[in-house]
């Protein structure tokens, strides 16, 4: 062990460089033995570049490296490790159908004779577990566990490969508030054990609540390292964006009038030929935004797209504007007036080789005034194209340029202008703004909110428990595919949801009430 | 803004980066030209010696020219095929198998009863479109309801066709006579030549318009938006309201209709009757090669069976006057696919070469 005054990484300019990109660019960071230091910074800021130039998975072009005062060149993951780093990833690199000790064990498996010694290994697993107070069932299988579980195999993984300084990307991101409040117990008796913990994240709260200190980076630029205590959220938001920005979202209350959609008892499969949505029932009414709040893979992705014709339902009803849709076809409710923000801009939302005007008429390119029946009319598709990318702020040289060459922030408004230039009676919004940074946001938060004053329904699915709660009128909890209860947001706290989310039924929720079914 | 300006770099760095597009093709052009004499080299032969004659085949005299397009025109619609598959996301490897079920086709409307040219012609043209258009597009078929992959199907389809139109050529389609042919067609269903002595025939002339309409399809019209749509992102186009199957059915019909229209360009152009075939002739094959070299775009396409349409011209005749063997050309045609193929390594060394001159742009 080292001197206690000697830091456990330092990282002295380091500079990475992709094609068109500087992803960092001449970065510090310092990570004192014991602490928990975040690294904050907007999506597409540089973090994860950094963090992965640390542990191997890239090689800084520039600058150098020290990890407890030794010069090292991390060419590869396992000098990272061999150096006692251990990095947890947003996606977990767990094998489901494997139990947690063999995952845990995966690597570095002890053996006798040639073969795999599951006893030590079952073991050393729960010897770990209790030495850390990270208490897992060694047995379970991977696929059989909840998420929060998952995360603790992974850290448990990197502990067991001897890490003494831990790398966490984006750990709550998949997390339940009370899940998260948990990892945050875990990592303090972790850095009382002598641990240090770099970790990962564009979330202001969880800074303050969790880290000692923080290392702000923008646009790949180093800007600062703070004490937490010696600054506000305000403040670390204005470091992280750059410019002054409003946390809160001002809106005035909602006047719902007739319901738009309504869906009952609603069943459909997931891709694994699994059922995902069982017997959900809710309904959105014009003027109002219907938030639905869900640990991911509750079957919010089915439902997004059963409501606009992608996927298949298997029973259950759809009443759209007051009449039951058979069999939803994505052109049909295109044209009954369902616009929809998929989840995922790059697979689904976008073409990335074709131009913004060829994207922004995506779903009406066969229509007057677009296109007759055999010539397409790209004059004027590129006026309209050139309207939009004005009116909806898409930071772009023209409209020729592809879609690809966007930022995520200008993609998402992209699609948000195409989605909403179309006029719908209702707008299916999922995940509007995963990835992007704060300035797009805020943006795409006001448009929607504009939306709903313009009394159209707006059915939103988001995994940012912040987003649902500060856009939301009503909130309808979603697990394991049904709806469990949907609330006045009035009535709704983040760890009321946060329970309900984690499958507890409301009359077990202190004060919950069934509210606007 | 900063963001305007980041977007503004990175778009032009991808144009500046799309220039090679054009340029790969070229520069692959000669470096298999060099390889070629490479090999040239080490057999004894003088490549520059034979480079002038495979020069000259083709651009020396009126007939050589001729020869050399009478070439081109069959690679011309396979490329088209193959590119115009390629544009939707489909491989098809059956253009020779559409080839001959059209060359068939038409060949039996021609020699089947005397009409008026006018008539007759289109009509004859008409048998080989849909032949090669239904051969294909029953690919297709299989494809978007069944998901059967177009590669297997098409592959198989090809020796159904081989055998089939054999057994049509000399079974009951069969001319009198010892020839296993059809009988010959009537002059009223021929493609004209341009002039009197030379082999060339109107079938450039359908070749070019099929490229002209292909590009318009592809960039002017809506069918051509989801074609595209759904060859870059199928899951989008699905986002968009495209009808992503009936798109598939479609492309693999118009894509074996382009091939068909090689077959039927043969058989009304240059034989006057379908012989019985002994095995592929090849030109679906050599037309994935005319797409990859024309980056499955309609001129490049063009262009590409230009460069086909005279390497194979010049590999007789640089076997007959200077001893190159013709499998020496065949060496050139692979190389050249080869490094077009792998366009990644040229792009990832000027990349390598811009960073290090310092030429990078802002962060994403």
């Amino acid at each position: 062990m080292t001197a206690s005054n000697e830091l456990a990484v330092e990282m002295k300019g380091i500079t990475k460089r992709f094609p068109g990109v500087l992803a960092n660019d001449n970065v510090d960071l310092q990570l004192k033995h014991g602490e928990i230091h975040a690294l904050l910074g907007e999506n597409g800021a540089g973090k994860t570049t950094l963090m992965n130039c640390l542990y191997g998975f890239l090689e800084a072009d520039e600058g150098d490296i020290f990890i407890n005062g030794e010069k090292v060149k991390v060419t590869n993951p396992n000098v990272a490790i061999a150096h006692g780093i251990g990095m947890v990833h947003q996606h977990f690199m767990l094998v489901p159908p494997f139990t947690v000790t063999e995952n845990i064990v995966l690597g570095g498996e002890p053996s006798k004779n040639s073969m795999i010694d599951y006893k030590k290994a079952r073991k050393e697993v729960e010897e770990i577990s209790e030495q850390y107070g990270l208490q897992v069932d060694p047995d379970a299988k991977v696929q059989d566990i909840s998420v929060g579980m998952q995360q603790r195999v992974e850290i448990l993984k990197a502990l067991y490969k001897g890490a003494e300084i831990l790398i966490l990307d984006e750990p709550t991101a998949v997390l339940t508030p009370q899940e998260v409040e948990e990892l945050v117990s875990i990592m303090e008796s972790l850095t009382d054990e002598g641990k240090s913990i770099i970790f990962i994240t564009h979330k202001l709260k969880e800074v303050k609540a969790i880290a000692d200190r923080v290392t702000v980076i923008r646009s790949g630029k180093w800007i600062d390292t703070i004490d937490t205590n010696s600054a506000t959220t305000n403040e670390l938001a204005n470091m992280m964006v750059g410019r002054e920005v409003i946390l809160e979202l001002e809106k005035e209350k909602a006047q719902p009038g007739e319901v738009v959609l309504e869906v009952e008892d609603l069943y459909a499969k997931n891709n694994r030929d699994l059922m995902a949505l069982n017997g959900a029932s809710f309904s959105v009414r014009r003027g109002e935004i219907l938030g639905i709040a869900g640990v991911d893979g509750n079957g919010q992705t089915e439902l997004t797209e059963v409501l606009t014709g992608l996927r298949k339902k298997e029973s259950g009803t759809i009443k759209f504007k007051g009449r039951e849709i058979k069999k939803p076809q994505t052109k049909r409710l295109f044209e009954e007036g369902i616009s929809h923000v998929p989840e995922d801009r790059q697979r689904r939302g976008l073409v990335m080789d074709f131009s913004l005007y060829e994207n922004l008429i995506l779903g009406r390119h066969d229509r007057k005034p677009y296109a007759s029946k055999f010539k397409m009319n790209y004059k004027t598709v590129k006026n309209e194209a050139r309207r939009l990318i004005k009116d909806f702020d898409v930071r772009t040289p023209n409209e020729v340029v592809k879609a690809k060459s966007l930022s995520g922030g200008n993609q998402q408004k992209l699609i948000i202008a195409r989605e909403f230039d179309r006029e719908p009676d209702l707008l299916v919004a999922a995940q509007p703004t995963r990835g992007i940074d704060v300035g797009a946001i805020e943006y795409i938060h006001e448009k929607l909110v504009e939306q709903r004053n313009n009394n159209k329904a707006i059915l939103l699915l988001s995994l940012e428990l912040d987003e649902i709660l500060s856009l939301s009128d009503r909130i309808a909890v979603i697990y394991e595919g049904e709806i469990v209860d949907i609330l006045d947001v009035e009535d709704a706290t983040e760890e009321k949801l946060g329970l309900m989310m984690a499958g507890a039924e409301s009359e077990e929720v202190e004060g919950g009430n069934d509210v606007g079914r | 803004m900063v963001d305007k300006d980041i977007s503004e770099k990175k778009a032009n760095y991808l144009k500046s980066m799309k220039i090679f597009d054009y340029i790969i093709p070229i520069l692959s052009v000669v470096a298999g030209l060099l390889v070629g004499a490479i090999f040239m080299k080490i057999i004894g032969a003088d490549p520059i010696e034979a480079y002038k004659v495979l020069w000259s085949s083709s651009f020396g005299s009126m007939r050589g020219f001729s020869e050399m397009l009478v070439n081109t025109i069959p690679l011309i619609f396979t490329g088209l095929a193959v590119a115009f598959g390629f544009r939707i996301g489909l491989f098809n490897i059956g253009g020779d198998g559409q080839f001959l079920i059209a060359y068939l086709a038409s060949a039996y409307i021609g020699f089947l009863f005397q009409l008026p040219m006018y008539f007759h012609l289109p009509l004859a043209v008409l048998a080989g479109i849909l032949a090669g258009g239904v051969w294909g597009g029953f690919a297709g078929y299989l494809k978007a309801t069944l998901g059967v992959h177009e590669v297997i199907t098409t592959i198989m389809m090809n020796y159904i066709a081989l055998y089939f139109v054999g057994y049509m050529a000399s079974g009951p389609l069969k001319a009198q006579g010892g020839l296993p042919a059809t009988p010959k067609i009537f002059d009223s269903a021929k493609l004209p030549r341009l002039m009197t002595g030379l082999r060339l025939h109107w079938g450039i002339f359908l070749a070019i318009g099929a490229a002209i309409l292909i590009y318009y399809i592809l960039w002017k019209t809506p069918l051509g938006y989801e074609v595209r749509a759904t060859g870059q992102n199928s899951d989008a186009a699905e986002f968009g309201g495209i009808n992503v199957a009936k798109n598939l059915m479609l492309a693999m019909f118009i894509s074996g209709a382009l091939a068909g229209l090689a077959g039927t360009s043969q058989a009304l152009g240059l034989e006057y009757r379908a012989y019985q075939p002994f095995g592929f002739i090849g030109y679906g094959f050599t037309g994935i090669a005319v797409a990859l070299v024309g980056k499955s775009h309609p001129l490049g396409v063009v262009l590409g069976a230009l460069l086909f349409g005279v390497l194979a011209r010049g590999a007789m005749m640089m076997q007959s006057m200077v001893g190159v063997p013709k499998e020496v050309v065949q060496i050139i045609q692979a190389s050249i696919i080869i490094f077009v193929a792998s366009e990644y390594i040229f792009k990832y060394l000027v990349r390598k070469w811009r960073e290090r001159k310092g030429d990078v742009i802002d962060a994403s």
